[in-house]
């Protein structure tokens, strides 16, 4: 067959198999480090087996790596299936592939060595983030090019998200990481001392809002529809939420500096538009859920379901909790706790993951000529496995996180404080591991997913789908 | 003025200000927009008509009503904030908070709740002072939130950061050198005298410094570094190595160590030098919270 004649799915199939990949690994150096606050002699004195090295290790495995990888699998997925029209540019395409997998590997070896920036999720160093900015340009040409030569004349909601979330990110991974090398592993940021903190946690909060929010909204706005076989709910209720939450995310950042060197107005700022935020991202999980509306039974029989639908109400969970957070009087008693840690992984692992895995499990069967997944009673087992592992672990965070903020505001009578500081680390203890518990669950059920996939796909033929005619 | 309100030109208050209002107008313009039903579109319950890869549709159902009514709330929330509170520019907000003026309302506060307390204790002299169980608890509670991250929360020190509870005092263990150090810091520099001494001299001195404290040495390493010593170290460390409390040189001949007396690290001390800072609290603690303190430290080595 003509290879115009189909969809460019090997691109697309490198990426899913490799968000399985990424998955593990980032959450396996998740359990890890888990593991470290609990027992602290694993790390064994080794510098590159320390909790500091290991850190962004895991957070940039789970959000670039496999979040990455899901992003970039599903928007080709997605933007080929509803423009009607195979990817724009091959090798572009295979370029991002092979491009966003060596900035993979280069962080795995360089990040466990000490070498860093020391931004948070930013932490690459100079050379690996040109190599970024080439990818991402890329990405974006493969990503708008097949928009341009589109065969329907609407554009579907779910590229709006995946159009915004790739030119966003563009901008912000420039504007924060410019900094002055001064050799070929050290650079300095050009930014100095609050202005460096403030440009920071624009990138970061906007990381979570257009990487970790808008892109999966993109996902969510095919696979919920699809996996459902029902039309999405409100059309006017998604061009609303996306023209609100995208201009808001863009203010939202000082709400990570309250009570610091920032000016106050800065402060102010960040908090109201972090309230005003409410209401967009709930939009998505209102069109989302009630997309499911005269098929709730479905979510009997059909696990993949089950992970979309659970994972959009972690998301609107988790983005009542961050406007919560975020007001000053709450944010005085939540920053620098666990709390903060509960919170994010309810997204990233109640969302993010989430619908990145019923995407996944939507995905390999067609990419791959099969009916359906080998096994569905595994995905089910995998949903129950996910589903508890992220309650123990943000639950475990909350208890911990309170009390954390609890003891370290409590003073006697003679206006010294009650606890020192170790006394909350010890206090600590039993929360982390159940944290660890919570997140070792989390990575079985990966595991499972590994092997289902590695049955369904053993002595299957890679299949490109033909492309659907226009009507 | 405030720092608070400083721009670099006046164009960044306007640009503030526009694009926040802009902002939460624009939204505020959107929901009310497409809130309302327009003439010739797909009813509630209808798909719109458009269609993508088979079967992927859309219903045009409205806005639900108290999803709309909670971006309202907001919006009004934020409009409300940014009149109280500083937000909108240079413009300070009808309240006139400021973080510090916050934090000067919690600390005058604080300071007069528990004032009168130390106050009463700083009438004491600290020898009876630690004496007193409630002013040495109050004393240990101080401890471990200011001083426990360098001395150790049972105050016996770590490598660099002196034992407190032994009578062994790099400046003097009286009441009020106590009480001074506490107030105004120490620091302690000892210069790198690897290039003047040369590796051989390092080992040489640092071997006599062994054989000073008591420890097994070479005693011709010993005995060529005793002139050694003589010349570089007498100096502040005295002539028979019992140190100086006048410039916080430690007493070499007791086996008492602040780096450490194994001979790797008395060579790496000699070579590289040392540089200790004990940081003052007069300021941040004020006096009668350092006098407390420093009746708790007076207690620890058992007089």
């Amino acid at each position: 067959m003509n290879a115009q004649a189909t969809y460019n799915y090997k691109v697309v199939r490198q990426f899913t198999v490799m968000t399985i990949v990424w998955g593990i690994v980032g959450m396996l150096v998740g359990v890890l480090i888990a593991a470290e606050l609990v027992w602290p002699q694993l790390s064994m004195n080794l510098p590159w087996l320390q909790f500091g090295r290991l850190r962004p290790l895991h957070t940039n495995a789970v959000i670039f790596a496999f979040g990455g990888s899901a992003l970039f699998a599903t928007s080709y997925y997605v933007v080929q299936r509803t423009c009607q029209t195979r990817l724009f540019g091959d090798k572009l395409a295979a370029f991002t592939f092979w491009g966003w997998t060596t900035v993979i590997v280069l962080a795995a070896i360089t990040l466990p060595l000490g070498i860093t920036t020391s931004k948070e999720y930013a932490e690459l160093e100079w050379p690996i983030d040109l190599l970024i900015t080439v990818v991402w340009v890329a990405y974006a040409i493969v990503f708008f090019g097949t928009i341009v030569k589109r065969r329907v004349k609407h554009i579907y909601v779910a590229n709006w998200f995946y159009g915004a979330f790739i030119l966003t990110v563009a901008v912000l991974h420039i504007v924060n990481s410019a900094e002055l090398p001064v050799s070929m592993t050290k650079s300095y940021s050009v930014y100095p001392g609050a202005i460096d903190a403030m440009v920071q946690w624009w990138y970061g909060h906007n990381a979570v809002g257009f990487f970790l929010t808008a892109g999966f909204l993109g996902m969510m706005y095919y696979f919920v529809p699809k996996q459902a076989g029902r039309p999405v709910y409100s059309y006017r209720l998604s061009v609303v939420h996306f023209w609100a939450l995208i201009s808001t995310y863009m203010w939202a950042g000082p709400h990570h500096l309250h009570y610091t060197a920032l000016p106050a107005w800065a402060q102010s700022l960040g908090m109201v538009f972090s309230l005003i935020l409410l209401a967009p991202s709930w939009g998505g999980m209102i069109n989302g859920i009630m997309t499911l509306s005269g098929a709730w039974h479905k979510l009997r029989t059909d696990p993949i379901l089950k992970f979309l639908i659970v994972s959009l109400s972690f998301y609107g969970m988790s983005t009542f909790e961050g406007p919560m957070m975020s007001i000053k009087t709450v944010n005085a008693l939540s920053h620098y706790t666990d709390w903060t840690i509960g919170h994010v992984h309810s997204g990233a692992l109640g969302w993010v993951a989430m619908v990145s895995i019923g995407a996944v499990y939507f995905l390999i069967p067609r990419l791959f000529g099969r009916e359906q997944m080998y096994s569905i009673r595994l995905i089910d087992w995998h949903f129950w496995m996910s589903t508890i592992g992220v309650v123990l672990y943000i639950v475990a965070m909350w208890i911990a996180g309170v009390m954390q903020g609890l003891m370290w505001r409590a003073v006697n009578d003679d206006g010294t404080l009650t606890y020192s500081f170790v006394e909350s680390v010890q206090a600590m203890h039993p929360f982390y591991f159940v944290r660890f518990l919570g997140g070792a669950l989390f990575l079985v059920g990966m595991l499972l997913m590994a092997y289902n996939v590695l049955k369904t796909v053993s002595g299957a033929r890679p299949v490109d789908a033909p492309i659907a005619q226009t009507a | 003025m405030n720092p608070e309100f400083v721009f670099s030109s006046d164009f960044w208050n306007w640009w503030i200000i526009t694009l926040t209002l802009a902002n939460i107008l624009a939204c505020w313009w959107l929901i009310s927009w497409s809130s309302k039903k327009r003439p010739g579109e797909a009813a509630s319950g209808a798909v719109t008509g458009h269609k993508w890869d088979g079967n992927l549709e859309e219903y045009n159902n409205p806005l639900p009503r108290w999803w709309l009514w909670l971006f309202y709330l907001t919006l009004v929330f934020a409009l409300v904030y940014l009149a109280l509170y500083p937000g909108l520019g240079k413009i300070p907000g009808i309240l006139g908070w400021t973080p510090q003026k916050q934090y000067e309302r919690e600390i005058a506060s604080a300071n007069a709740t528990y004032g009168p307390l130390f106050a009463k204790f700083a009438q004491t002299p600290i020898p009876s002072l630690s004496k007193d169980p409630q002013a040495v608890k109050v004393g240990q509670r101080l401890f471990v939130n200011y001083c426990a991250g360098c001395h150790g929360s049972d105050a016996q020190g770590n490598p660099g950061f002196p034992n407190l509870t032994d009578n062994d005092w790099l400046y003097g263990g009286s009441a009020e050198a106590i009480e001074t150090t506490i107030l105004d810091g120490r620091s302690g520099v000892m210069p790198p005298w690897g290039a003047a001494l040369g590796a051989k001299g390092v080992d040489q001195v640092s071997a006599y410094v062994r054989e000073l404290s008591g420890q097994e040495a070479d005693g011709a390493q010993a005995a060529a570094g005793k002139t050694l010593f003589a010349s570089y170290c007498a100096a502040c460390h005295g002539a028979n190595g019992s140190g100086n409390q006048a410039l916080g040189a430690p007493n070499l001949s007791d086996r008492i160590w602040l780096y450490g007396g194994s001979p790797s690290t008395l060579r790496e001390t000699i070579t590289k030098g040392r540089s200790g800072h004990m940081p003052a609290h007069r300021d941040f603690l004020g006096k009668d919270k350092v006098h407390v303190l420093a009746a708790y430290i007076y207690s620890l080595s058992g007089r």
